[in-house]
């Protein structure tokens, strides 16, 4: 079940690829904006890197958020999976991973290319991606409760904004803080470790979070 | 006290004269510690010899900040009972609750910052403590909204419980997180109080106040939680009698 869950929606990704591209050019287009905003100047725009690529790196993975459970809802495929014996649990698990598959990964992947323009190290930008790749499977979870509390609600998209950035800033802060410490040449460890706290507590919380919010929205 | 059934008092009809009946028992008593706190605050209380009289606003801001963050654990506990034991008074209790925490939590925001002008020389410092009540603000302002929109108030009152929850597990997490990020960034930090101990009079004046706020948010929660009743039970025929009666008409408090 939880394998067919992935495998369907990573499908599903695939027909829709426009969706899943959207988001990774968002992610591009918003980290160049700053160079923009703010000047050429190489020395500054290495002090602002970890902050700006993370700040988008949340917002790119709160927009996605809109995909997650509302064509789902919309065609009653969802009320179909809650009614199915299996914990509700491995269904928001499962919908979370090929999410993360789809849009945390590829801008993972794509943060590096970023990375350069801000005159990052390879160092940094190798404490970049890992910090990356262990933040967003944690905003992907903690993002399935605010898509799961706002599912057919008006003014969802905004909405989920208030609901979600609050609770993104704990990884805001270790991600970018990595970075910043590999920038600054100081341990990066810690850092990453609390990053792996956050994962493994939102692995267990939040997707049991994010099904008794589903069962109450579609009550 | 024994003798009380408290279960007759978790229905919205029982509840809601009960409430009208304590709201001056708590409103009274808050008016009057105001006054006495105001008074021992400004004419009792020394003036401080490192801030001057700039100090005195503390007497409003510590207490507001400590009931902001109270009132939330405290809407997230009635949230979760009346998710748990579908207590419709008690999800109500959580509504009324977020608009008082809420605004002590922003009193706190103001009254820090006027506060900091004259004796740091800026409104505004990135410090923990600043920072994780602008985090709290935002937590309470999520709440209200994501109730706001949803039009059905039994959902309205599950979902606000669950978000009120994650809310509460999330509070010591940011507050750690938000406490590492400012070690890190800054060398010095800023002692919210510079000095560890208080003339008597100044501690008194800060308790009076504190006192007085809690009194006065009981008795504004009751008050819109009268309000939220009448609304939710429109259709019942008691509540129509209570809301057309002009005696009987609610008091929107702040």
């Amino acid at each position: 079940m939880f394998r067919w869950i992935v495998v369907r929606d990573l499908t599903l990704a695939w027909k829709g690829r426009v969706d899943v591209l959207s988001t990774l050019f968002f992610f591009l287009i918003v980290v160049s904006l700053f160079p923009l905003g703010i000047g050429p100047e190489t020395h500054l725009l290495r002090l602002i890197a970890p902050g700006v690529v993370w700040v988008a790196a949340l917002l790119a993975s709160m927009l996605s958020l809109g995909r997650l459970f509302a064509n789902d809802y919309q065609d009653g495929t969802l009320e179909q999976l809650l009614l199915t014996p299996q914990p509700l649990y491995l269904v928001v698990l499962g919908k979370v991973l090929a999410l993360w598959l789809v849009s945390g990964v590829p801008l993972t992947l794509l943060s590096p290319v970023l990375g350069i323009q801000f005159g990052l190290s390879r160092n940094t930008l190798f404490v970049l991606v890992v910090s990356l790749l262990l933040g967003t499977p944690v905003l992907a979870l903690i993002g399935s409760i605010g898509a799961a509390l706002t599912l057919g609600l008006r003014g969802g998209g905004l909405l989920i904004s208030i609901l979600v950035l609050p609770l993104y800033i704990p990884v805001l802060i270790f991600g970018a803080g990595a970075v910043d410490a590999s920038i600054m040449g100081s341990g990066v460890q810690g850092s990453l470790s609390f990053l792996g706290t956050l994962v493994v507590l939102s692995l267990v919380f939040a997707p049991w979070a994010a099904a008794a919010a589903l069962r109450i929205s579609l009550e | 006290m024994a003798g009380i059934n408290w279960y007759k008092y978790a229905s919205p009809a029982n509840f809601y004269p009960l409430a009208g009946k304590m709201i001056p028992w708590f409103a009274i008593p808050a008016a009057i510690l105001f006054v006495v706190g105001l008074y021992v605050g400004f004419f009792v209380a020394p003036t401080d010899f490192q801030q001057g009289d700039a100090y005195r606003i503390i007497f409003i801001h510590v207490p507001a900040a400590w009931i902001g963050m109270m009132l939330y654990v405290l809407m997230a506990i009635y949230a979760a009972i009346g998710w748990a034991f579908n207590a419709r008074l008690s999800s109500m209790m959580a509504s009324a609750i977020s608009i008082t925490g809420a605004m002590f939590t922003f009193l706190s925001l103001v009254t820090g910052s006027l506060w900091g002008k004259p004796t740091w020389g800026t409104w505004w410092v990135w410090d923990a403590r600043l920072t994780s009540t602008l985090i709290l603000l935002f937590l309470y302002i999520g709440f209200i909204s994501l109730q706001a929109s949803i039009d059905d108030s039994r959902r309205a009152d599950r979902a606000g419980a669950v978000l009120a929850i994650v809310g509460v597990i999330n509070v010591p997490i940011i507050y750690f997180s938000v406490q590492w990020w400012n070690t890190l960034h800054q060398g010095a930090t800023i002692r919210l109080l510079g000095k560890p101990t208080m003339a008597p009079p100044m501690l008194a004046a800060m308790l009076i106040m504190l006192a007085a706020c809690w009194l006065y948010s009981i008795a504004v929660v009751l008050a819109r939680l009268r309000c939220t009743i009448l609304e939710r039970e429109q259709s019942a025929a008691w509540a129509a009698e209570a809301a057309g009666s002009p005696a009987r008409q609610p008091s929107w408090g702040a």
